[in-house]
């Protein structure tokens, strides 16, 4: 497999993909030779049981795991790696930074920085790794704020607004990053039921009018439906089964999918 | 430090509070103490910053910085800061020949000192931040520069200032050991007095009272500095 530079500007056949990809924790093994790609402008979503390590998928494309074996190729650069005299070395820091601005993501627990305001959270990105200036940096910050339907929480701190608003300043804050790829980490798991669903139409929102690559992690299985252009069944570091999500939701083929299923639907 | 007042004939009366003659030692002991809030405000100022430098350095994932810097720290910290002075005023001319006024040797003893502690205090409050900000901070591809300086510190430091604040505090009362080598500070203006009058009510009475009299308003200052960062919302 040969990397390509990354001042490559045509967009390539997958936007993200991990080539038998192997992460573990101790003797647990994690992600076991994941293959997987992702197509640009694709929305695919992983579910499956919690600790099956979906969420790890979206933590080392995030490169807050580094797997132990595998490539991880982002934009058509490598992410982990970096060509030297012909051979795929371990990268540098810098390298796996400009690799990674492609990258945002939304993560279950909001983690908003608490001691700045929602609009100094959201600009905070641009203007120090964008270079935006404050300007600049708040004039999109106030456009996302209106498309997440934020506008009267703009100077307020955190722990001064619910968790649904503080998931919709969390996702305000990716977007001002203007990525290729998003990533969602159960996003409404921390939230109370009611909370949840002004969080859904934000994503459902922004999956249909965005060509962004979302990779969704959720155990929301309708929003899954509703939303994805495919559908991972991911188990004990493996894809068990993939699809369409009308076609893994209502005919799942593998066993462990219709068990899984089954046990969620029904707790629905 | 030359004080001047002391004479041995003012030795008279001992056992009995002198207002004549502590009235006259004051201006001594005064500039004795404006010596040791020097001492104790430069020092701190070194200790606030090292201190933090080294808790950084201590979290460092190179070996060659993290495991020296943890020795020095805990070497420090086990160590008298009395021997600790004694070895910059006498080890230092004479094994290496570094001569330094006894005052800056004070000041970055104490700083040095002092830095060991704070340095501590900041790894507590780095602690204390949340992964999942850590986290973030990456999500947006911040460098290590900016992570610390726009998220972590500002989160970390607030939490550890009445740690922080007792530690001036304390290097405050630490800083007339000092004296031991050659600084006049308050004690050193003390001891001389005494031992040129043998009074030593009035003496080290005064100096206690000069004491109280910057650390009650620097407790205060601290407590005052609590309220106005601890909390940023």
């Amino acid at each position: 497999m040969v990397t390509q530079p990354e001042h490559v500007a045509e967009q390539p056949e997958h936007m993200v993909r991990f080539e038998a990809v192997t992460k573990r924790f101790g003797d647990h093994v994690v992600l076991d030779e994941l293959d997987l790609e992702v197509a640009p402008a694709e929305k695919l979503v992983i579910i499956g049981p919690s600790g099956s390590g979906k969420t790890t998928i979206l933590r080392v494309l995030m490169t807050l795991e580094r797997p132990e074996g595998g490539h991880v190729i982002v934009n058509g650069n490598q992410l982990y790696h970096t060509e030297r005299n012909g051979k795929l070395v371990r990268a540098r820091e810098r390298h796996i930074r400009a690799v990674r601005k492609n990258v945002s993501m939304v993560f279950q627990h909001f983690n908003l920085f608490p001691h700045k305001t929602a609009i100094d959270n959201v600009t905070l990105g641009p203007r120090r790794v964008l270079g935006l200036s404050k300007d600049e940096a708040r004039e999109r910050a106030v456009e996302l704020f209106d498309e997440v339907g934020l506008t009267d929480c703009i100077d307020k701190y955190p722990a001064q607004i619910s968790g649904g608003q503080k998931q919709r300043v969390a996702i305000a804050r990716a977007l001002a990053m203007r990525p290729k790829v998003m990533l969602f980490d159960e996003v409404t798991s921390a939230l109370d039921p009611e909370l949840v669903g002004e969080v859904l139409r934000v994503l459902a929102e922004l999956a249909e009018h965005t060509e962004m690559t979302m990779l969704i992690v959720t155990h929301e299985m309708r929003f899954a439906e509703d939303i994805a252009d495919r559908v991972v069944m991911f188990d004990e570091g493996k894809i068990v089964e993939e699809g369409e999500p009308h076609e893994l939701f209502s005919a799942p083929r593998e066993e462990r999918t219709k068990t899984f299923l089954r046990a969620v639907l029904d707790r629905d | 430090m030359s004080p001047v007042v002391g004479s041995p004939v003012l030795a008279q009366g001992r056992g009995t509070w002198d207002w004549e003659f502590a009235w006259e030692i004051l201006p001594d002991l005064l500039r004795g103490m404006w010596v040791t809030v020097q001492i104790a405000v430069l020092g701190m100022g070194i200790a606030l910053v090292l201190g933090l430098v080294l808790a950084i350095a201590r979290r460092s994932r190179v070996h060659v910085i993290r495991w020296p810097v943890g020795f020095v720290i805990e070497f420090i910290r086990s160590t008298p800061l009395l021997v600790q002075l004694y070895f910059l005023f006498i080890v230092l001319p004479q094994s290496f020949d570094i001569v330094l006024p006894a005052f800056t040797l004070a000041v970055a003893g104490l700083g040095v000192h002092y830095a060991c502690y704070t340095s501590e205090s900041y790894r507590a409050g780095i602690e204390s931040v949340e992964r999942g900000q850590w986290e973030a901070a990456t999500a947006l591809s911040l460098s290590k520069a900016d992570t610390w300086r726009t998220v972590v510190l500002p989160q970390a430091v607030p939490r550890v200032i009445p740690a922080l604040g007792n530690y001036v505090v304390a290097s405050l009362k630490d800083a007339p050991i000092a004296s031991a080598i050659t600084v006049g500070t308050v004690l050193g203006v003390a001891d001389y007095i005494q031992s040129r009058t043998f009074r030593s009510m009035e003496v080290y009475t005064l100096a206690g009272v000069l004491f109280l009299a910057v650390s009650i308003p620097a407790a205060i200052g601290v407590r005052y500095l609590e309220r106005r960062l601890g909390n940023p919302t």
